[in-house]
């Protein structure tokens, strides 16, 4: 295993995006393994979604339905809450992620919970939910396969559906064989699977708390949604006493019917499958089954302040399948782990600066070639590069203000640029003036090799022609002339 | 290049002078997919922040006849052989904007496949992006190159002697890198080759 540093997924302290990126680029197991999962994961998709005629307007649908749900989320979450609690639900309101980790470790500690078993929630990851109630005393297990290979393995999220997904057979081996003792452990799948079955059934068994997230809450009934492959959530979700689920604000749908549309997206766009293995529906409390005690704690965490913006509201559609980042041609290149947030790939690349306030992170909206790929795929049609556009319009707004920026080469060029296209005898004039400037960067071939400031970051790998001795215009007047 | 970087200002202005510029002309034919993407997608949001009714009638008013150029060929003038003759292995890199943002369709490929001699090679993963994305490719320069040595490998498996699009910054990208790397291909814009016939072959820059 290599042994590189451990990324940082807190956007307040994750080197910007370009820096983080470099090491990732260097790993080639890392490379190696993106590559390879996300290309099958894509080719299952593809399959799946060519033999839907109606995907076009299933999509539709579904981004109407979000919109709706966001266009009054306030009414919806109220009706949740209300339905949820008639049926012996409790829930709760935070703010932030302080406030919901408050929240939550209040509730473990009412019920004496000294340990606490997890299916996976990227919502959690998000507000760091695991090392604040360790350092509380409260033991906390992740039961989903990649989950537990992260958290035994010390590792972080790289993916938002398939969390390990930069971690391959070997290393998942290398990980149960010294944290489970099982030294003579093969790496073959089902054998890997069968030591985290035995390792996973005694937590199920002996641990009566369990924190889950949510992937739909119904407005109209009041119940919660959890889909997985494995059926460990469902062990968590109906074993325990007591269940907490943390779910985002937007998470949202006015209707039960709704989910029609959106289970036939979620897992066809999220793991290539025509259904997810497990569909957990539940309406707070039933007596003699399953958690006797049910908390929801619904989660704000700059959410608010997003859905309040007109263009980047769509960001909140967002149904956490991850394939845009499955095909995101940068994520492919650089994992999950570049983006210095549990939120990564293109989703996460608008996301995660919003979700600061545009505080941190503001050098994801510019992690992407605008390739429109991401857009392609979103079964909830997020125009995630008109958000990154936008995004990006904030950031040098705020940026180009700064004393600093003044003489900053991409700042001062892209004023210059700008001048120059202004009047054409301008432009002429520097076209004049760039044969000359650049002639002295240009060899005898015609080419550039090496040029100096921010253009070097394109002569690294890449030569430039040099600019040719007749512009488009002049030829196109001499032809117009010699043609009459 | 300025709008996608978030420099709205210099944006309007570009977008204030391209309608001064062009709204007398009978047609707009752009050989770059994603400036035609750039007016089409983002002008009319660049107008809307101006708020210039005036200007956002004129641009309304200009931008049904702004067409790229396989669009042009093909859905005004109906042409798709263009009697060209270009005895080469070609292959084609169909860029981003043009098949995601203006969905050009099959229309490079009608145009291709009737120009004579030519022997044309299909891409793998044609609609993989080859990592160019403007000032990306110098803001995130290492990143881009990663993007780009995997395209690089594609479009050399092809054992084409020319890559074509219908987008020159594509082709600087490919271009660069293939000259830096001797790597035995050349880029040539698809007008170039359009354009090449027996009597004035294309001219095949160094």
């Amino acid at each position: 295993m290599s042994h590189a540093p451990q990324p940082i997924l807190d956007p307040a302290l994750a080197p910007p995006f370009p820096q983080a990126a470099l090491p990732m680029l260097r790993d080639v197991q890392l490379r190696k393994n993106v590559a390879h999962a996300t290309d099958v994961i894509q080719a299952k998709r593809a399959r799946l979604v060519a033999e839907k005629p109606d995907w076009q307007a299933l999509r539709a649908s579904a981004s109407r339905i979000r919109d709706e749900a966001l266009e009054h989320l306030a009414a919806y979450l109220e009706q949740f809450e209300a339905r949820c609690m008639e049926r012996g639900g409790v829930v709760h309101w935070a703010a932030d992620a302080a406030e919901a980790r408050a929240i939550i470790l209040g509730i473990l500690r009412e019920e004496n919970a000294s340990e606490v078993i997890k299916i996976k929630t990227m919502t959690s990851a998000e507000i760091r939910l695991n090392p604040y109630l360790q350092a509380a005393g409260v033991k906390v297990f992740e039961t989903d396969l990649a989950e537990i290979i992260l958290q035994l393995g010390e590792l972080e999220p790289s993916h938002i559906v398939v969390p390990a997904l930069h971690v391959n057979r070997s290393q998942v081996r290398e990980i149960f064989a010294r944290s489970m003792g099982l030294s003579d452990l093969s790496d073959d799948p089902q054998a890997l699977t069968a030591a985290a079955r035995h390792y996973l059934r005694r937590k199920f068994l002996e641990i009566p708390t369990a924190i889950s997230g949510a992937n739909f809450l119904i407005a109209e009934t009041g119940a919660v949604a959890v889909v997985e492959s494995e059926g460990n959530g469902r062990m968590c979700l109906t074993l325990p006493r007591t269940l907490i689920t943390l779910a985002g604000i937007e998470k949202v749908l006015p209707r039960y019917s709704d989910l029609e549309v959106m289970l036939q997206l979620l897992a066809r766009s999220a793991t290539g499958e025509r259904m997810n293995p497990y569909t957990s529906l539940w309406t707070g409390v039933t007596p003699g089954d399953g958690p006797q005690r049910f908390h929801v704690v619904l989660l704000d965490n700059g959410r608010s302040a997003i859905r309040a913006r007109e263009k980047e509201r769509q960001t909140l559609r967002c149904i956490r399948c991850g394939a845009c980042m499955n095909a995101c041609p940068v994520y492919r290149q650089t994992g999950g782990h570049a983006y210095g947030s549990v939120y990564p790939g293109p989703i996460g690349a608008i996301l995660t600066p919003q979700l600061s306030g545009m505080q941190h992170a503001q050098s994801l909206p510019f992690a992407s070639s605008l390739c429109g790929v991401c857009y392609e795929v979103c079964p909830v049609k997020i125009n995630i590069p008109e958000i990154l556009i936008d995004l990006r319009a904030q950031v040098t707004n705020q940026e180009r203000g700064k004393a600093a920026r003044f003489l900053d080469p991409m700042y001062l060029g892209m004023r210059v640029a700008n001048v120059l296209f202004s009047r054409s005898w301008l432009f002429h004039a520097a076209q004049w003036m760039g044969r000359i400037g650049l002639g002295v960067f240009t060899r005898k071939d015609g080419w550039i090799h090496s040029l100096p400031s921010i253009a070097a970051k394109w002569t690294q790998t890449r030569d430039l022609r040099g600019l040719p001795q007749q512009t488009f215009h002049s030829w196109w007047k001499q032809r117009k002339q010699g043609s009459r | 290049m300025h709008a996608n970087t978030g420099f709205r200002p210099e944006a309007w202005s570009q977008a204030k002078r391209f309608v001064r510029l062009y709204q007398d002309a009978e047609a707009v034919v752009i050989p770059s997919s994603s400036c035609v993407a750039m007016i089409r997608d983002q002008y009319p949001g660049l107008f809307e922040e101006l708020g210039n009714e005036q200007l956002r009638r004129e641009f309304r008013a200009l931008v049904p006849r702004v067409y790229e150029l396989s669009e042009f060929l093909i859905d005004q003038l109906g042409v798709e052989d263009v009697g060209a003759y270009f005895p080469h292995r070609v292959t084609y890199h169909a860029s981003c904007h043009g098949l995601r943002g203006l969905k050009l369709g099959d229309r490079p490929f009608k145009l291709l496949s009737n120009v004579r001699g030519m022997e044309l090679v299909s891409l793998p993963h044609l609609e993989r992006c080859c990592g160019f994305g403007g000032t990306f490719s110098v803001k995130n320069g290492d990143v881009s190159s990663a993007m780009l040595a995997v395209k690089l490998e594609d479009v050399m498996s092809t054992g084409a002697e020319f890559c074509t699009a219908l987008d020159n910054s594509c082709l600087m990208h490919l271009g660069g890198a293939m000259h830096r790397q001797f790597a035995g291909m050349k880029t040539i814009h698809m007008a170039q080759i359009l354009a090449s016939t027996g009597q004035s072959p294309a001219e095949v820059l160094g």
